[in-house]
């Protein structure tokens, strides 16, 4: 594997896996009545985080303290920022420190490449601004790999903002690679352009949802309305919202997934968000254990750069 | 002084010469152009070794210099340098500095600066509103009188249709073009990037073609119906193209000018080999392979009027961010020669002639310029290229303060013996070892 | 190539470590096997149903990954890190008597990690060593309290242990 992930890119479809099953692997921890294994002893991570982020902040310190990891966190405020202090002189003083991985979440697309070419850390991409998220990929597709024999051949729709969301190209990105049919859908001023070329169908909702195995939903943010992307969430909800009435028309045991935090209502009903076929809050347990994955893979050995 | 070029290659496409031809220079002056010229008593004779080819002075009629205000990132005098480096006789430089060149003092500061360097010639060119906020016209009689050859909101369009149809009303009185960089403000919005399937794929905010060509329609259209010239800076997209050809074709004074980068790179160099490299972001962006054609075919077929480097130079600091942080643009004055003879004329789209009318001749005239021929009785402006000569370009030696470019490393084949300016060698490259 | 045991032996040789360990043990009910990924799980298996099957009382039996608790792990100079297996261990490990099995003990590191592994699961009454093989050159002081057989090797051999569950037939043998 390579040394950094920034993006899914970095993992062919056999890394995919072997990350898949490990993180099976991992989950058993988080049933032990001691959720910790000594396999990061003595190893020190970063997570960077210049966005808010509870959750998956707090599921990466998780999945590092139960592999022993000494965790470090660092919550850029917005005003250091301002201060004038750049990412590359933050990224070249931790760097000082020798950590050995370093996680990092950033508002600016790209800024976990800045970091890769600074810090001889490995470093793990948690949302790089609207590029990617591919630990939540791994996870959704931990997730489906649950419910499904396989994600080969299934019919997966994703429906919302498409041209801000990160979960989205790193989805697209893992399931053409594993060979399931992708659909995506949203109103037409957020489908960013060229997207069929990533080797997906660009469709209306009710098309993507039909027989879909699996329906994503994406977050929609208040401030979209502002860009003139669409007149009002009451009228997001009416054309592009996850009723029971819009599941309805997918196979009878699809699953519903959502990256989170939803807002009900409007990409998302309730009654779906609760439903029996929402795997939303296993999304979130996951991650713990696909996270400790990746942390694992990518520790290696100190001489792996040189090899590679 | 008298210096006599025997035996060299001539190109002056203004003159309608392209052949072996003497070139007898006296003091700053061109003396005589002619066949087997005799020397006088005193002459210096340079013989003139086969393989080079001697042109009017290259004119780069596109160049941020920085000065006033941001001389971190360049000046005057190291931009003239890196100009005559890269073979330019005559740069006009942008009033976007700071203060804005919109009066005759920061004018007359630059030409100051420019006579104290003593290299290139220097032309301004000023504001087309005050601080180029697009609200009141700037005295454009007194920049023309301190010595601005044309004006600009650069960095901007001209921010409203009724100014810009005012400006190319107004600046009919002087023969000025009104140079424009063509973006609608609201459709590029915060882009950073051409909009696109790269930009979709590296999540970078995109700024349509659309952007470029809707402003160039508007220029286009109000230049027609006024009579003025408008010149179109940095083109980039093939919409933009189309609108020149049909404005042309309506008799509109419309000209247009293309730099290196987009007509040699695309927007793919965003994601690999770098991905985010810094030194790929400009604006207007490195747009899709069909763009990138576009230009490519408007160069051979005459749409194109000027190659002009839009050279931007930025410290090194202000790079070093994320992608999303840096500031647009990439330095130019010395790469393109060498880029210009590798694609254009090496590759066989165009002919040494034609590359000295894009470069020298039609910037001479828009600008209305000395320049851009080899005329007896001219000043002495000469570029003295060697189309052969084996260039690895290197960022860390160029004479730019700055040195963002995303050429560093290219090997290309074509570059730059030496540089004379009013008959004066001020540049001679030691690899070429020109006895000028 | 040389075969050490073959089925009939392996089987035989189970059959008398079953017998053994009941001879050696007062309580059954206390009894449980845990195997040590990978071919100690089979053998785990196949030793508590013979157990269970001698005795008349069902003995559980779980399954250990110790991969994550190796010395070895982060000193990997080339190469992936190893595969992590599935541990299961269904039933509470406080107050048993475990019995760890695996096929073949060398060095005894894979012993110390699975001892490490499993005190993290709870606080067993005792914990006894169950192999097939023991081929000698330990390098920490492990020893086992009931062998299939004593195997001496040198180092240069390797022992190759094949099972039915995994290999598709039984067999140990030895290669240069």
């Amino acid at each position: 594997m390579k040394k950094d992930l920034l993006s899914i890119d970095d993992l062919s479809a056999d890394e995919i896996y072997r990350v898949l099953d490990t993180a099976e692997a991992m989950r058993e921890i988080g049933e032990r009545p001691i959720k910790k294994v000594p396999t990061l002893r003595g190893k020190t991570v970063v997570n960077l985080f210049y966005e808010p982020s509870t959750r998956t902040r707090t599921s990466f310190e998780i999945a590092e303290k139960r592999l022993s990891a000494d965790t470090l966190n660092i919550a850029v405020q917005a005003s250091s920022v301002q201060k004038g202090e750049t990412l590359a002189d933050t990224a070249m003083n931790i760097e000082a420190m020798s950590p050995d991985m370093i996680v990092i979440r950033h508002s600016s697309s790209g800024a976990c490449n800045l970091l890769s070419r600074i810090c001889k850390s490995r470093i793990i991409n948690a949302g790089d601004g609207l590029h990617e998220h591919p630990t939540q990929a791994l996870l959704d597709a931990f997730t489906i790999k649950q419910h499904k024999p396989s994600i080969e051949g299934l019919k997966v729709a994703i429906v919302g903002d498409l041209l801000h969301s990160r979960v989205l190209r790193s989805n697209v990105l893992l399931l053409t690679k594993l060979g399931a049919h992708v659909f995506v859908s949203g109103p037409p001023t957020l489908v960013p352009r060229g997207i069929e070329q990533l080797g997906v169908t660009v469709a209306t909702v009710d098309d993507a949802v039909r027989d879909a195995d699996v329906v994503m939903m994406l977050r929609i943010q208040q401030e979209r309305m502002q860009g003139a992307f669409f007149p009002s969430l009451r009228e997001y909800y009416n054309l592009f919202g996850m009723t029971t009435e819009r599941v309805s028309r997918a196979k009878p045991d699809v699953i519903i997934m959502h990256p989170g935090p939803m807002n009900r209502g409007v990409e998302i009903a309730s009654e779906v968000a609760d439903g029996p076929y929402s795997v939303i809050l296993e999304q979130v347990a996951n991650g713990v254990a696909v996270r400790m994955a990746v942390l694992y893979l990518l520790a290696g050995g100190v001489e792996n750069e040189a090899a590679a | 002084m008298k210096r006599l070029l025997k035996g060299g290659r001539v190109v002056d496409p203004a003159n309608g010469r392209d052949g072996v031809f003497d070139i007898l220079i006296d003091g700053d002056r061109i003396a005589k152009v002619g066949v087997n010229l005799q020397a006088e008593e005193g002459t210096v004779v340079v013989s003139m070794p086969s393989g080079l080819v001697i042109t009017p002075g290259l004119i780069d009629m596109h160049v941020h210099l920085r000065e006033p205000g941001q001389e971190h990132k360049e000046t005057v005098a190291t931009g003239v340098l890196s100009a005559v480096t890269g073979g330019f006789t005559a740069v006009a430089c942008m009033p976007n500095t700071s203060p804005v060149n919109d009066n005759a003092g920061v004018t007359q500061f630059i030409l100051k600066k420019a006579a104290d360097a003593n290299l290139a010639r220097v032309y301004p060119i000023g504001a087309v509103s005050i601080g180029q906020k697009g609200d009141q016209m700037a005295e454009l009689g007194e920049l023309k009188e301190a010595g601005c050859v044309a004006v600009t909101d650069d960095g901007h369009p001209v921010r409203t249709a009724l100014l810009m149809r005012r400006a190319l009303e107004y600046t009919r009185m002087f023969d000025m073009p009104v140079i424009e960089h063509c973006e609608d403000p609201t459709l590029k919005g915060d882009g950073v990037a051409h909009e696109g399937m790269v930009a979709s794929k590296l999540g970078l905010r995109g700024i349509p073609g659309e952007a470029e060509s809707i402003m160039a329609q508007r220029d286009i259209a109000l230049a027609e119906m006024t009579g003025g010239r408008v010149h179109i800076a940095h083109m980039s997209a093939r919409q933009t193209l189309d609108a020149v050809r049909y404005g042309k074709s309506r008799g509109a004074n419309v000209t247009c000018e293309v730099a290196p980068h987009h007509f040699i790179l695309t927007d793919a160099l965003l994601a690999a080999p770098v991905p985010y490299d810094t030194n790929t972001k400009m604006n207007p962006p490195l747009r899709e392979a069909a763009d990138r054609d576009a230009m490519l075919q408007g160069i051979v077929d005459g749409s194109v009027d000027v190659i002009a480097t839009d050279h931007a130079p930025h410290h090194y600091d202000e790079k070093h961010v994320e992608f999303d942080r840096a500031p647009f643009g990439i330095t130019g004055l010395e790469t393109c020669v060498p880029l210009c003879l590798d694609r254009l004329v090496h590759s066989g789209l165009i002919s040494f002639s034609r590359l000295i009318e894009l470069l020298s001749v039609n910037p001479a005239r828009i600008l209305r310029l000395p320049g851009g021929s080899i005329t007896e009785g001219a000043p002495a402006d000469l570029t003295i290229l060697a189309p052969d000569l084996h260039v690895k370009v290197e960022a860390k030696a160029m004479k730019s303060k700055s040195k963002n470019t995303p050429f560093d490393g290219w090997e290309l084949r074509g570059g730059v013996a030496a540089t004379i300016v009013g008959g004066r060698t001020v540049y001679n490259n030691a690899a070429v070892n020109l006895a000028i | 190539m040389a075969v050490v045991l073959d089925a009939d032996r392996i089987g035989r040789t189970l059959t008398r470590i079953a017998h053994e360990i009941l001879e050696r043990t007062r309580g059954v009910e206390e009894l449980a096997f845990v195997g040590i990924q990978r071919r100690g799980v089979p053998l785990a298996r196949r030793l508590a149903t013979l157990v269970s099957g001698i005795s008349g009382t069902e003995v559980p039996v779980g399954a250990l990954d110790i991969t994550l608790y190796r010395d070895d792990l982060m000193r990997h100079s080339i190469g992936a890190q190893p595969v992590v297996g599935h541990t299961n261990i269904k039933f509470s490990i406080d107050d048993k008597r475990i019995l760890l099995v695996d096929d073949v003990l060398y060095t005894g590191r894979t012993i110390r990690a699975a001892l490490d592994a499993l005190l993290e699961f709870g606080r067993p009454q005792s914990i006894q060593l169950v192999v097939l093989v023991d081929r000698g050159h330990r390098e920490l002081p492990i020893k086992a309290d009931y062998v299939g057989k004593n195997l001496p090797t040198s180092l240069s051999q390797s022992v190759q242990v094949h099972l039915l569950e995994i290999d598709g037939q039984d067999q140990v043998e030895i290669q240069e």
